[in-house]
């Protein structure tokens, strides 16, 4: 039941919200919901047992409304409803056109986000998988640059074409089971020959892979982040893209695992290059939201890399490193956009000397930049570690070349840090004020988030310790 | 029978009216009484409290999928003139005389749903199509309107004409009209070839069929038409008739695309994929949305035919839902649309703000058109989608099919571009409170459809 509280809770609160006059009580009331939402989220992830919801739906087509809590559900939901507060806060003080449309997006968007982490049906899951893109369509089309309808509109097509193909192949897997049922176990069950297997597993890989994205369908990616409003942007980087990733540990893994095997090795050279295109481009770049698209592109391709060497640890590694990408990634977005809107620029060449006039905020951007380049006692270390571990045992050759995304890591990241807080104040940094106190909260929370889990991130491994055992059992 | 008998007879009266009654308003409320009256006698015909029973020799065929059939097209009809009766009286002077020949076209619509023989559907087509040619020229002083109006009748004439010649050949080739004995006949002894004569003839009425349909290579005529036409008659020709037209379509084949042989899936997959290409590919670079949905209407032809392509019992239940999901849609999108002065994309920028309940009902016709997850369109294509994939071994078709559907959403979000992200301040006619609720109670069904579709399966069974 609290399964189901997750998906309607945001559902209600966003609807709502659209009908609500004044815009200051739609964000309240965004805040508000989504605190609560955090606050179940917490009690489903700890409450004992998993969290089933079952009910008829379309039982003519063989497709139940079923919802289940599994440990990379219960961390994925987690940091959903994480995000949300995260978010809402930090961007508290930002106005937008039209406000109570704007909360009820966001609201519908988490409804969506939850019930992709939740659905164990196929033909549900797809519902979710769509329903969180088209609010998203709408949040990047209205409030953003000045190019971002444009920019969106291919964000849009791009996963729509991927969506629609992996409809396909579930239709065809769907007719492969064995009782004709979109059920997350008869599709695990499902009898396909490996010749099958090779082609139905593109259906389904491609929409993942646009969604994740990995080199080469990423070409959405960085304009879309560049135009959007931040608010949105932090959503699709920290939670939207795990969409991708998740759906290959739950659906891609398990059906097709002779296919997985057998493209592993030309999915992760893809992923190898995708991390170290990614890492070249951001050492070059000036832009400073699009050096976090770009240091994002790298760390999900790691990710991607991981999922497909079939290795235990680098699973678990990517398991913790889903959760901890994303709250790394939330700090970087809002110090970037409260430099923006401080400031008026994005460009790193045009900033420096904020370690005089932030210092907070200086401090609190060493400390994610160095969570972003996985150093030691930060929350990443764990997870690229682990990942690496596996990479290297898969093939050493490949590790070694992914390991030059790390030392380009440390680069882009210092480099930009360096830029940013150190150097002499300028004409245009001369106006910077330290944060403001909610965004202080929000990025001190993140950071003791970063600290502790770095320290001692034990407990997101027993968390999803079920779902990577899972996968390997069934083999 | 009833439907049949009542709807000509309600035309008659239709036509009577416009000498009793001088308000255009009551002729509407006279036609939208009628419809209900329509309604009821088909309803009772299928639940078999009253009907009149007619010997016709085998050439129709009363079950309960074409009585049903034929009950949401004459629903379809009254949610059209509810919905845009207003416009119906706007076109012109003659109104009673455009509802009687909307009565006209239902006739032929209930012939359609219930033939049996090949006689009465040639007689079902012309009955549709003769009422169509003069609605299409009801603007009597638009050039343009005159001009579709004659080239609607030359090419429905000369497609007629290929029809009656598929009919002439396959009776010379089996001695009967009937299509569900003759023509599967065995010729020669042994194995059962079909003669030249039946083949050709199927090759023929094939032919003709995908013409009314607008089915590509066949499709030249529909956006000259469908532009040219008073808008509210497009909406009408573009639902209700084109969906009559599939209905028979399916109902012919079904039985006798045997007599083709293993070329009917060449043939037919020829058709569907120049369908989508022509239809889907042509209507992005439209200017006028109206003629933007002329093609759209035949991108969704291209998907209503894999019902012909799978032929079995999710085909016959996804015909119905598209149908069900494509009037809605298409006769709420037109409403809208009609509303408008501009029809450019332009023209409908901005219109969220003005308008915002016809600007969001709008974006849910426009979405279950390019078949987004919880609108009526996406089980319409799931289920045509899934009646190929069970039907088995054309995954490339299906493939084909979802890329195309991914290019519509280019087209049909346009316009939500449009009206949400764009500044602009479009001229729109009076819009009164009666037709926002109308609009919200549309694409509320529409969702409801896309939640639950079998609510209007059920219908089916019990």
């Amino acid at each position: 039941m609290i399964a189901l509280l997750l998906i309607l809770t945001p559902l209600l609160a966003g609807l709502l919200a659209f009908f609500l006059k004044q815009g200051n009580a739609a964000k309240n009331l965004a805040l508000v919901s989504s605190v609560a939402i955090l606050a179940l989220t917490l009690v489903a992830v700890y409450a004992p047992g998993n969290n089933v919801y079952d009910t008829a739906w379309l039982t003519d087509l063989g497709s139940r409304f079923t919802l289940k809590m599994d440990g990379m559900g219960k961390m994925l939901c987690l940091l959903t409803a994480i995000s949300f507060p995260l978010v809402f806060a930090a961007t508290y003080k930002n106005a937008y056109k039209n406000p109570a449309a704007f909360f009820g997006l966001m609201l519908l968007t988490q409804s969506g986000l939850m019930g992709v982490f939740l659905a164990t049906d196929a033909l549900l899951f797809y519902f979710f998988w769509e329903l969180a893109l088209i609010p998203v369509y709408f949040l990047c089309s209205i409030w953003g640059g000045e190019k971002r309808i444009a920019v969106t509109f291919k964000f849009f097509v791009y996963t729509f074409i991927g969506s629609v193909l992996m409809l396909a192949g579930i239709l065809y897997v769907y007719f492969h089971t064995a009782d004709h049922s979109f059920a997350m176990e008869s599709f695990y069950k499902v009898n396909l020959s490996t010749h099958q297997q090779l082609y139905i597993f593109w259906l389904f890989f491609i929409a993942f892979a646009i969604k994740m994205p990995i080199f080469p369908f990423h070409t959405w990616q960085p304009d879309a982040y560049e135009q959007t409003n931040t608010a949105t942007t932090i959503i699709m980087s920290a939670v939207m893209v795990k969409m991708g990733l998740f759906a290959i540990v739950r659906w891609l893994l398990p059906i097709f695992p002779e296919a997985s095997a057998q493209f592993a090795n030309i999915i992760i050279i893809f992923c190898v290059i995708g991390m170290l295109y990614a890492s070249f481009i951001a050492v070059r770049q000036d832009d400073f939201k699009r050096l976090i698209a770009y240091s994002s592109i790298a760390h999900i391709g790691l990710m991607c890399a991981a999922m497909f060497t079939h290795n235990r640890t680098a699973l678990d590694g990517v398991m913790v490193q889903l959760f901890n990408h994303g709250i790394n990634v939330i700090g970087l977005w809002v110090i970037a956009d409260l430099i923006e809107q401080q400031l008026g620029t994005r460009k790193l060449s045009e900033l420096g000397g904020l370690a005089q006039k932030a210092p907070a905020m200086a401090i609190l951007l060493v400390l994610m930049a160095l969570a972003n380049v996985a150093l030691p006692l930060t929350n990443s270390f764990i997870g690229e570690f682990l990942m690496f571990n596996g990479l290297f045992q898969y093939n050493m050759y490949m590790a070694a070349v992914a390991g030059i995304s790390i030392i380009l890591a440390a680069v882009y990241t210092l480099n930009m840090v360096q830029k940013i807080i150190y150097g002499e104040v300028n004409a245009v940094t001369t106006n910077a004020v330290d944060l403001s106190m909610n965004l202080k909260l929000v990025l001190v929370m993140i950071t003791v988030v970063i600290l502790v889990l770095g320290v001692f991130p034990q407990p997101l491994i027993e968390l999803t310790k079920d779902s990577a055992a899972s996968l390997f059992l069934k083999k | 029978m009833n439907a049949i008998i009542f709807s000509a007879i309600m035309g008659v009266v239709m036509m009577f009216s416009g000498i009793a009654l001088k308000q255009k308003r009551a002729i509407t409320t006279t036609a939208i009484i009628a419809l209900l009256l329509l309604l009821a006698a088909n309803l009772s015909n299928t639940y078999s409290i009253f009907s009149i029973n007619i010997d016709s020799h085998g050439l129709l065929h009363f079950n309960k999928f074409g009585l049903f059939f034929n009950s949401i097209l004459i629903v379809a009809t009254l949610i059209f003139v509810l919905l845009s009766g207003h416009d119906i009286e706007k076109v012109g002077d003659n109104v009673a005389d455009y509802y009687a020949l909307i009565f006209f076209v239902l006739c032929g619509t209930s012939i359609l749903t219930s033939f049996n023989g090949l006689l009465m559907l040639f007689l079902g087509i012309e009955i549709m199509s003769i009422p169509l040619y003069i609605l299409t020229g009801s603007e009597k002083r638009n050039l343009k309107s005159n001009e579709a109006s004659l080239k609607y009748f030359l090419m429905g004439s000369f497609s007629t004409g290929i029809m009656l010649m598929g009919i002439a050949l396959i009776y010379g080739a089996t001695g009967s009209f009937s299509i569900s004995t003759s023509v599967v006949t065995p010729v020669s002894a042994g194995a059962p070839v079909p003669s030249f004569l039946a083949i050709a003839g199927m090759v023929l009425l094939f032919a003709s069929m995908c013409f009314k349909v607008s089915a590509a290579p066949f499709h030249f005529w529909t956006p000259d038409v469908y532009d040219g036409s008073p808008s509210v008659f497009t909406s009408f020709m573009a639902t209700i008739v084109k969906v009559a037209g599939f209905f028979a379509f399916l109902n012919l084949f079904d039985a006798n695309a045997n007599i083709l042989g293993p070329s009917w899936k060449m043939l037919l997959g020829f058709v569907i994929l120049s369908t989508l290409l022509v239809g889907n590919i042509t209507a992005v670079f439209q200017q006028s949305i109206k003629r933007m949905m002329a093609y759209s209407s035949i991108a969704q032809a291209g998907f209503m035919l894999f019902a012909l392509y799978s032929r079995n019992d999710l085909a016959k239940e996804g015909i119905l839902l598209y149908a069900v999901a494509y009037c809605l849609s298409t006769i709420g999108f037109f409403a809208v649309l009609i509303k408008v002065k501009d029809y450019t994309f332009d023209g409908f920028n901005g219109l969220a703000k003005t308008q915002p309940v016809l600007a969001f009902t709008a974006t849910i016709f426009l979405m279950s058109l390019a078949g987004i997850p919880l609108t009526a369109g996406f089980f319409a294509k799931y289920y045509m989608l899934a009646s190929v994939v069970k039907a088995g071994g054309s995954l490339w078709i299906v493939l084909a099919a979802v890329l195309f559907a991914a290019v519509s959403v280019y087209y049909y979000f346009k316009v939500i571009q449009s009206m949400y992200f764009k500044e602009g301040a479009p001229e729109t006619a009076e819009i009164t409170t009666q037709f926002k609720v109308g609009l919200i109670l549309v694409s509320a069904a529409v969702i409801l459809v896309g939640v639950l579709p079998s609510i209007v399966l059920n219908w089916l069974y019990f």
